[in-house]
């Protein structure tokens, strides 16, 4: 029975189909200039201000490559424990587009700089965190195209449109592209696989310093390749080739969808068709895009411009021991620290936010009141705005503060998630969020016992009851304080105070 | 011995992006077929075992550093562009996302 | 009054140190030539009056001051169209890029300008560097100053022509496949190519980055060693310059000595495939070589009949990806926009109309040979007789010290001559070829008129990699014995325009 959206059921899918992956992740480097120019790379400049012969592709203009941008792709291919290339060379990719000035890419074809490596990464599981290991195939380097606006359609996109404005400030960004081997085995967690597999990349690249890997801003691009086969000794199946996916979420349901759709065509007798596809975060579904049965022939051959690039063995042995602690062994460490469990390491995991709490923590936090406030309060938040908890706008410095005020007693959680509020909407730091909308606990006594006789003498009845036993009778005069002092008192002190006073 | 045909020579003009009539195409068809023929010789040479050259000198490493140096100003770089809109190369409509 | 016009750059550099002429003098002297002569010889495909008259002033102006003068300050010269020059119209010979004007200068330009040199203007050249006889310049052929009725040679005429007619005593030509030399042999002038990656190709509009370089068109060897001097070194804009210091190219033209050195005649560069009239008067100089005390020896390059060949494709094969470049988007011409038809369809009328037919027939050649299941074959193949080419060469120079061959198999042909046969255009480049695949240096020298016809000689010299200097040393040993024979340069036989 087929569905009109065209897709069955998930679990039917992968009951009855293997899943098999293959993820390209092309990521911008962030070197201060592009890759084979003096030009800066800053984000947001105003258009074509940042070209120049070379990245404009003027008649007679050169290439020379980036050195930091070669030293990056070797720790990058270390840290993804590849084989670097004793002598490789770059490659022109040849087809016409207009957002590539030369009308070929600088690439490189069948002499990637880095080859045969892989990446642990930890896919959350009803039996809590499993360990996959992601084979790589290769990590070359590359340029970045320009950007196009297309003008006069609906949509801004492509289709409909009227004509397209060029932006070269992008064009010769240095780009890096690492690419999967088949990853075969990951059954119905494939698109669980898949999100913990960029997420682990984006970590890494973070950590090496590298990237701010921004999916948001496309500092760091994911492709996704998606075929089925009918079981794991089977052949591979047709894959589909899945861009625009632009964020953890969309990696996890692309992979999803075209699970779902490609199964539904493959149970319905049809056939997978070998093409790109573009992923539409809004309506959740993946478009056909220019069809890959004509693949376009880019007469690769080597660069002529360039020279061969040799990395000398010792160099790239004294990159190899001067690599930071990775994203894993990092993990395990906060985990030995924070004394936190396999399934609390799982959340921080899923929330992205080992950063914000070793920060927070580095701030003088307590490791679970860290967790708490970045895995409860703030999750939840960013979760509600669509964004990662990383990217609200507070610190673990503030956290850190807000989890010191609850605990010396001057605002409670209630009182502190007040503050939050207010940080976010940028009303400036705890500190002066409190102090602005007058957030502090009450705490002078005086004030709350006045406040519970007023309450007493307002409510004649509870002091009795209470003394009977009745001792639910006191939320009547807890109330009564909570609400004269605008909630900012702590409901368990006022109980003690009272308590204390009928004696 | 090749034999180019029309087809194939306007499946290169479409590569190389060159709108040709079919006369030119037929032209093409027969010169590139002799040239083709006389280079086709070097094959006789060329063993396996012998390497490609790609660059005839045996330069390696050539970087430059990270260092941002000055660039174009905006109006020399569209300064020969055939239209322009909102300081961008406007260009016409583009059918395929790539 | 001396024709300031008939000075060597040498003789034209000193007059003007010495304040015997000023800059200015010199500079508008050439442009009346110029402005006499080039209607007939189309050597100019642009005339820089304004830039050139500065640029002389500025040297006045130095020399005034008393600020030092660079070897060449106040020397006209005439830059091959290919090379970009800033705010000046740079065309490559090609309609697509009819009045465009670069925002920058090529590295050449700019060593050219600081060293004093006056920028008379840019040459006309076949469209692209395709071609062994400038007729493929969408802006008209040049004429050979010794008879106008012929090519000046290919692809940089304009440049030899310029300065075999005295309209500039230097010229910067390009060579990828001869196309300084064979100029410079049809024009009884002297053309070198220097060392692949000797000279920035920065700026220099790319046929086939693998073989381009650009070199120095002179009247006499020593001027083309000094020009060589000014323009030649590392450049960190191009990853494939040569970082080492020039050869002494000027020394050795100064020196001028063969006494020792061993000759080696290129068995497969000479005989059939060659007009009488040029082998004659190369056998001759090789002749004179001896006298001069040289050692002369046959060397077999086996691998050089396959260079032909070879070069046919991977020219194509690297210039169909450097033209692809040009299309209407962001210079240039633009033909077909009219806001219905798609960027595909603008791109291909515009690269139809823009291009002659024989840049066409190379991109569309490269674009074959290039294609996958066809790389392997051709392009593939053409860089494994690169490598055995090179071995060639590198076997020759163990048992001498040059190479020496005619620089083109005849004189000049007519013009329209050879024009429908592709391939029996290509056969000019036979001897010149081979250097620019292993990226070995090669001059051309006048060596005397063929009998048969009354036109201009070339005998080729190579060397081996970044030994450029053995060039001038044996071609200014030639040119000195064979002034002594003829009593007067060749040049002077030219038939006045």
């Amino acid at each position: 029975m087929s569905d009109p959206s065209g897709l069955i059921p998930y679990a039917d899918a992968v009951a009855a189909f293997d899943p098999v992956l293959g993820l390209e992740v092309h990521v911008e480097l962030g070197t201060e200039t592009k890759m084979f120019c003096g030009c800066p790379t800053t984000f947001g400049a105003p258009p074509n201000t940042q070209t120049c012969p070379t990245c404009l592709g003027l008649p007679g203009a050169l290439p020379v490559v980036n050195a930091v941008a070669v030293e990056s792709v070797v720790r990058i291919g270390l840290a993804l424990h590849c084989e670097i290339a004793t002598w490789c060379r770059f490659a022109r990719k040849n087809y016409f587009y207009p957002d590539m000035p030369k009308n070929y890419q600088v690439s490189q074809y069948d002499e990637p700089i880095a080859t045969n490596g892989w990446l642990e990464v930890e896919v959350p599981t009803p039996d809590g965190p499993a360990v996959v290991r992601v084979e790589i195939e290769r990590v070359h380097m590359e340029e970045d195209t320009g950007k196009t606006t297309h003008q006069g359609g609906v949509t801004g996109r492509i289709h409909g449109a009227d004509y397209s404005l060029v932006d070269y400030n992008r064009a010769g960004i240095p780009l890096m592209e690492i690419v999967t081997k088949p990853i075969e085995g990951s059954g119905a967690l494939a698109p669980e696989v898949a999100r913990a597999y960029v997420a682990e990349l984006r970590a890494l690249m973070v950590a090496l310093g590298v990237s701010d890997a921004h999916m948001h801003q496309g500092s760091l691009r994911c492709d996704v390749n998606v075929s089925l086969r009918s079981s794991p000794s089977a052949p591979l199946g047709t894959r589909s080739e899945t861009k625009n996916v632009n964020s953890l979420r969309s990696v996890e349901r692309a992979v999803r969808h075209e699970i779902r759709r490609q199964a539904a065509l493959l149970t319905a007798g049809g056939r997978v068709v070998q093409e790109t596809r573009h992923w539409h975060e809004d309506t959740e579904l993946t478009t056909p895009g220019r069809s890959k049965e004509q693949a376009e022939d880019y007469r690769y051959f080597p660069e002529p411009d360039l020279v061969p690039i040799a990395p000398a063995r010792e160099w790239v042995e004294e990159l190899r021991a001067r690599l930071p602690e990775l994203p894993a062994a990092r993990r395990r460490r906060l985990q030995a620290e924070w004394g936190a469990s396999d399934l609390e390491m799982q959340s921080v995991a899923n929330a992205g936010a080992f950063d914000v709490i070793e920060a927070t923590v580095a701030d003088g936090a307590d490791p679970a009141a860290a967790r708490k406030w970045w895995l409860g309060e703030l999750a939840r938040i960013a979760n509600e705005r669509d964004v990662e908890v990383g990217e609200l706008p507070i610190f673990p410095a503030d956290v850190a503060r807000l989890a010191a005020l609850t605990a010396d007693g001057t605002l409670t959680d209630t009182l502190a998630r007040q503050v939050v509020e207010g940080v976010l909407a940028g009303e400036g730091s705890p500190d002066e969020v409190v102090a602005a909308r007058g957030l502090r606990v009450v705490s002078d006594e005086s004030a709350l016992l006045a406040a519970i006789d007023e309450a007493l003498a307002a409510n004649p009845d509870v002091a009795e009851k209470i003394r009977s036993g009745k001792v639910q009778a006191a939320g009547v005069v807890v109330g009564a304080v909570m609400k004269a002092t605008r909630g900012q008192a702590d409901a368990a002190r006022v109980r003690d105070l009272l308590m204390q006073r009928l004696g | 011995m090749p034999s180019i045909t029309r087809a194939e020579v306007a499946h290169l003009a479409r590569l190389a992006r060159l709108d040709l009539p079919p006369e030119h195409l037929d032209r093409l068809a027969g010169e590139l077929d002799v040239i083709l023929a006389s280079v086709a010789r070097v094959s006789e040479v060329a063993a396996a075992d012998v390497p490609p050259t790609s660059h005839p000198l045996p330069l390696t490493n050539v970087f430059r550093p990270d260092v941002v140096r000055p660039s174009l100003t905006v109006e020399q770089a569209l300064s020969a562009a055939p239209a322009v809109e909102d300081q961008r190369f406007r260009v016409p409509r583009i059918l395929d996302e790539v | 009054m001396t024709d300031l016009t008939r000075l060597t750059a040498a003789g034209t550099a000193q007059a003007v140190a010495a304040g015997e002429a000023s800059a200015t003098e010199v500079a508008r002297a050439h442009l009346d030539r110029i402005g006499e002569v080039d209607a007939a010889v189309h050597a100019f495909l642009h005339v820089d009056t304004a830039g050139a008259l500065a640029a002389a002033a500025a040297v006045d102006a130095d020399r005034a001051a008393g600020r030092p003068l660079g070897p060449l300050a106040g020397v006209p010269l005439a830059l091959k169209d290919v090379l970009t020059m800033q705010g000046v119209p740079t065309t490559c010979g090609s309609r697509i890029l009819e009045g465009w004007l670069p925002a920058y200068d090529a590295t050449v330009t700019r060593r050219l300008r600081e060293a004093g040199v006056v920028i008379l203007g840019k040459t006309n050249m076949d469209e692209f560097a395709m071609g062994s006889s400038t007729e493929h310049s969408a802006y008209g052929p040049t004429h050979n100053p010794w008879d106008l009725a012929r090519i000046p040679g290919g692809s940089g005429g304009g440049s030899a022509a310029a300065v075999a007619a005295y309209e500039a005593p230097l010229a910067i030509g390009t060579d990828t496949g001869g196309s300084i030399r064979q100029p410079a042999a049809v024009t009884g002038t002297v053309g070198v190519k220097p060392t692949y990656g000797g000279v920035s190709r920065y700026g220099l509009v790319a046929l086939a980055s693998s073989l381009d370089q650009a070199g120095p068109c002179a009247r006499t060897v020593l001027d083309a060693a000094l020009l060589h001097a000014v323009i030649a070194g590392h450049d960190p804009h191009d990853s494939t310059s040569i970082d080492a210091p020039v050869p002494p190219v000027v020394e050795a033209a100064r020196a001028a000595d063969v006494r020792g050195m061993r000759i080696g005649v290129v068995r497969e560069l000479t005989g059939e495939g060659y007009q009488a009239g040029v082998q004659q008067r190369f056998d001759e100089a090789v002749g004179v070589l001896e006298e001069l005390g040289a050692q002369v020896h046959e060397v077999s390059c086996p691998h050089f009949p396959y260079a032909l060949a070879a070069y046919y494709l991977i020219l194509p094969s690297e210039c169909s990806s450097n033209l692809a470049r040009f299309d209407g988007m962001r210079y240039g011409l633009r033909v077909g926009d009219d806001s219905e038809r798609s960027v595909e369809e603008v791109m291909s009328l515009t690269r139809a109309a823009g291009f002659g037919d024989e840049v066409i027939r190379r991109v569309i050649l490269g674009t074959y040979a290039l294609s996958a299941g066809y790389y392997d074959a051709y392009y593939g193949s053409a860089q494994k007789v690169r490598t055995l080419i090179t071995r060639d060469f590198q076997s020759a120079f163990e048992q001498v010290d040059v190479l020496v061959s005619p620089t083109a198999p005849t004189t000049a042909f007519r013009l329209g001559e050879k024009l429908d046969d592709p391939l029996a255009m290509y056969l000019n480049d036979i001897a010149t070829i081979p250097a620019n695949l292993a990226g070995t240096p090669g001059l051309s020298v006048p060596v005397g008129l063929a009998p048969e016809d009354g036109l201009p000689v070339g005998l080729q010299v190579m060397a081996p990699v970044m030994a450029d200097d053995r060039l001038y040393r044996v071609g200014a040993a030639l040119e000195a014995a064979l002034l002594t024979r003829w009593g007067r340069p060749l040049l002077e036989e030219a038939p006045a325009l």
